[in-house]
């Protein structure tokens, strides 16, 4: 396209066109995969667009530009994982200063704040963030930081993000939210006043379990500016090759999280009904609490559902090890399907005791939905609970 | 369900499995067939093996391998891992029991003839075709004594007529490049049997998706699998699918010619497949609707498009595909070249480039393109006319294809 789409282009045309635009010397209609660490610069003390791959890269640079695009912000940026773009975000703060974050966030942030940024001297306090009121409660003078999921996890839980912005607007705290499980295909949080979307790329951005990535994107120019000079200083960069990657994956981000989302609300309804399945967290289902919230804030719900067997920790283990489809592993978001159980693999750097606190049973299974066919995807569950939970 | 079955190029979806397990959907085969369950570091997707040679670890191994008693890579010209594992997948998707993937859709077909046919022999072949398939049966087999006998495009009388006791293949696409005719594929398999010569469809246009030759009896499909089934616009590949014992000599002569593709590239293509199923459903619906919406255009004199009442073969189209994919050949009225130019210069969303099939939408005027080189009266024999665009829509929301060419039709 000889001029950048305009932003009355729908996602999905966006998502092909954006940050692809034709490289202009040679008419490649895919823009080439930029490896190099360092740029030729026109002339002594004068820099080009691009002088070392930290600072910028073409392959990632476009990458941004689609990423900005998809999330209605003024800038974004590519890190070398998901937790390199939360910690770009934790790098704003200082010493003495407080966070308030959510009580089912992603075990790795978890970690993060109270083993990593709690030895900077900065505090962290847990809360419900479906309780507008209890998140008011904690927020201190020190407070810089909220910082919530889109979509809990592993519980699935979907906070009020125009309530929560409007209280860290008021207090003068900075509201980030990991949109990894909801995606921009089916909600922009920046569109509800939220400051910073962070993704895990790994997941479906990239979608096909095969690169490693972080996101970050803003509305503001001056935050944007913030955060690229943490990036630039510390170097969590992502790799030109997966950022060609995560493009090639964002280029059918819509249609994947849309049929993942189809068979997900498909096997969440069949479970609901599995004698052997004591309940079903899923933002689709009816008797989600949020569910109403999860209508009116995103334009679906999700591939990724939890279940609760009626089973022991062993019985779940082992109905995790019996699927033929779904692969036991942790990570989601990806063609693939894949299944684990929160207590001895994704949330297994909780301390037992938050485990228990926020309702991370051993009986508890997550499932991140592919690609596969739902009838498939049915089948096999339905055989690994009964092998998993008679054996 | 035993995912092995589908774990080698010998095995496709079904054929290991009891008939009481069902067929998986096209989906699941997609992401799944042809690799292996568990994989080498436990790696949920196929590591990428860019070892040129595979060691043995001693004399004895090597004997095993030398003496049939062991299957395993020997020299990547040979064979690669990334190459056994899409080449399942692809021979899944395609109901067939073997594929055979090479640098290109033009190595396939070339490694496919040249495999089959020797001097002296004759091809039969429908005339609306790709323009290089032409040109590498009619001036290179020729110059190794092959014959090649084009008829008019779905003329079966006409190409009965011209099979003799020399000819060995039957040759046709469908739907066929640019005008997008379909073939009745099950009379197409019915002649080649009932004369035993072989057939092969080039089934690029279609894909697995839309229709699967081998379920209709043809013996040999071929796939340009730069187009949808890579379906990025970003790696060339060829494929050809058959019966594991027809393509026994096709593949022992690509370790020969060595028109094999590359690890990296194959690893592009097994990734554009696991979204096969849904790129297919999304170029369905955009070629539907793009086609309609230029059928009802002031400015389009005619459209090509197998899923519209209008075109002459929409009757076979509909009784034997699935749908009609994404590529649309129009011709704008009362158009000279460069008007129907100045029409793809003002498209803003497809870019002016040759191929199909990838998720940008494309955009080309076969005059310029393809024959601009050729003589007024060939174009006329190839029925490539002045005022004729061709554009392989890709998955880019429909609302926005069809908005900007309107805006382009003004031009």
């Amino acid at each position: 396209m000889s001029e950048s789409p305009s932003k009355s282009l729908q996602f999905r045309t966006r998502a092909i066109h954006v940050g692809n635009e034709v490289d202009p010397q040679t008419g490649a209609v895919v823009p080439p995969i930029h490896l190099a660490s360092t740029f030729r610069q026109p002339g002594a003390g004068k820099w080009g667009e691009f002088d070392y791959s930290r600072s910028g890269n073409p392959t990632r640079s476009g990458l941004q530009r689609t990423l900005a695009s998809l999330e209605g912000g003024c800038g974004a940026l590519a890190f070398s994982s998901g937790m390199a773009a939360i910690h770009g975000v934790t790098m704003l703060l200082e010493s003495g200063q407080h966070v308030v974050a959510g009580s089912d966030i992603y075990g790795g942030a978890y970690r993060l704040l109270h083993k990593i940024c709690n030895r900077a001297g900065i505090e962290v306090t847990l809360v419900d963030m479906t309780d507008l009121d209890a998140v008011a409660a904690a927020i201190r003078p020190e407070t810089k930081l909220l910082w919530g999921e889109t979509i809990g996890n592993p519980l699935l839980t979907i906070p009020d993000l125009r309530g929560l912005s409007a209280i860290a607007r008021s207090a003068g705290v900075l509201f980030g939210v990991d949109n990894t499980f909801g995606t921009p295909a089916l909600v922009r949080p920046l569109e509800h006043g939220v400051d910073i979307v962070m993704h895990s790329a790994t997941k479906y951005l990239g979608g096909h379990s095969d690169c490693l990535g972080g996101t970050l994107a803003v509305a503001d120019e001056e935050l944007f500016d913030r955060l690229y000079y943490v990036q630039n200083a510390t170097g969590a960069v992502l790799d030109p090759l997966s950022s060609f990657l995560v493009s090639r994956g964002l280029k059918t981000l819509d249609l994947r999280v849309r049929e993942q989302s189809r068979t997900a609300q498909q096997l969440a309804e069949w479970l609901e009904q599995h004698r052997q399945v004591k309940h079903v967290l899923y933002p689709g289902l009816p008797s989600h609490p949020q569910h109403l919230r999860a209508k009116e804030q995103f334009d679906g719900f999700g591939a990724m559902l939890c279940f609760e067997l009626e089973g022991d920790f062993q019985q779940t283990a082992r109905v995790c090890e019996a699927t033929e489809l779904f692969h036991l592993a942790v990570s989601l978001g990806a063609v693939e399907s894949l299944i684990e159980q929160p207590a001895s693999m994704s949330h297994a750097s909780y301390d037992p005791a938050d485990r228990e606190r926020f309702g991370i049973r051993d009986g508890l299974i997550r499932l991140s939905v592919g690609l596969e066919a739902a009838a498939d995807l049915q089948a096999d569950l339905a055989q690994a609970i009964d092998r998993g939970m008679a054996g | 369900m035993d995912m092995e079955a589908t774990s080698n190029t010998s095995a496709n979806s079904t054929s290991g499995d009891s008939p009481a397990v069902p067929k998986r959907g096209m989906s699941t085969d997609s992401v799944h067939a042809g690799e292996q369950r568990q994989k080498p570091g436990d790696s949920i997707t196929d590591p990428i093996f860019c070892a040129s040679t595979f060691t043995f670890s001693s004399t004895a191994d090597l004997l095993e391998y030398v003496e049939g008693r062991s299957e395993r890579e020997e020299y990547g010209r040979y064979g690669n891992p990334n190459e056994k594992s899409v080449e399942g997948k692809l021979a899944a998707l395609d109901a067939a029991e073997a594929a055979i993937v090479y640098s290109s859709g033009m190595a396939a077909i070339v490694g496919l003839l040249m495999a089959k046919l020797n001097a002296g022999d004759e091809i039969v072949f429908f005339d609306q075709c790709y323009h290089r398939s032409r040109e590498f049966c009619a001036k290179h087999l020729a110059r190794f004594g092959v014959v090649t006998r084009q008829v008019p495009t779905g003329d079966f009388a006409a190409m009965e007529a011209a099979i003799n006791d020399k000819t060995k293949m039957l040759v046709s696409e469908s739907p066929t490049n640019p005008h997008l005719t379909t073939i009745d594929l099950e009379q197409f398999a019915a002649i080649g049997k009932a004369h035993e010569v072989e057939t092969l469809i080039d089934a690029t246009l279609a894909t697995p998706y839309n229709i699967r030759p081998i379920e209709w009896g043809v013996d040999y499909v071929l796939h340009s699998a730069t187009k949808y089934m890579g379906g990025h616009n970003d790696l060339l590949a060829g494929a050809i699918c058959g019966s594991e014992e027809k393509l026994e000599s096709v593949r022992a002569l690509r370790g020969i010619l060595g028109g094999v593709n590359s690890p990296h590239n194959l690893y592009l293509l097994e990734r554009g497949l696991k979204t096969f199923e849904l790129r297919m459903q999304r170029h369905n619906e955009n070629g539907q609707r793009v086609a309609e919406f230029l059928a009802g255009h002031p400015r389009v004199e005619r459209v090509y498009y197998p899923g519209l009442p209008s075109h002459p073969s929409h009757e076979i189209a509909a009784s034997q595909m699935l749908g009609f994919g994404g590529l649309i050949t129009f011709e704008v009225a009362d158009a000279d070249w460069q008007a129907a130019s100045r029409i793809v210069d003002a498209a803003k969303i497809p870019r002016i480039a040759p191929s199909l099939g990838g998720v940008e939408s494309l955009i080309e005027q076969p005059l310029v393109m393809s024959y601009f080189n050729y003589s007024p009266a060939d174009r006329q024999k190839f029925g490539i006319t002045d005022n004729m665009i061709r554009l392989s829509c890709g998955i880019e929301n429909s609302e926005d294809l069809i908005a900007d060419l309107a805006q382009a039709l003004q031009a």
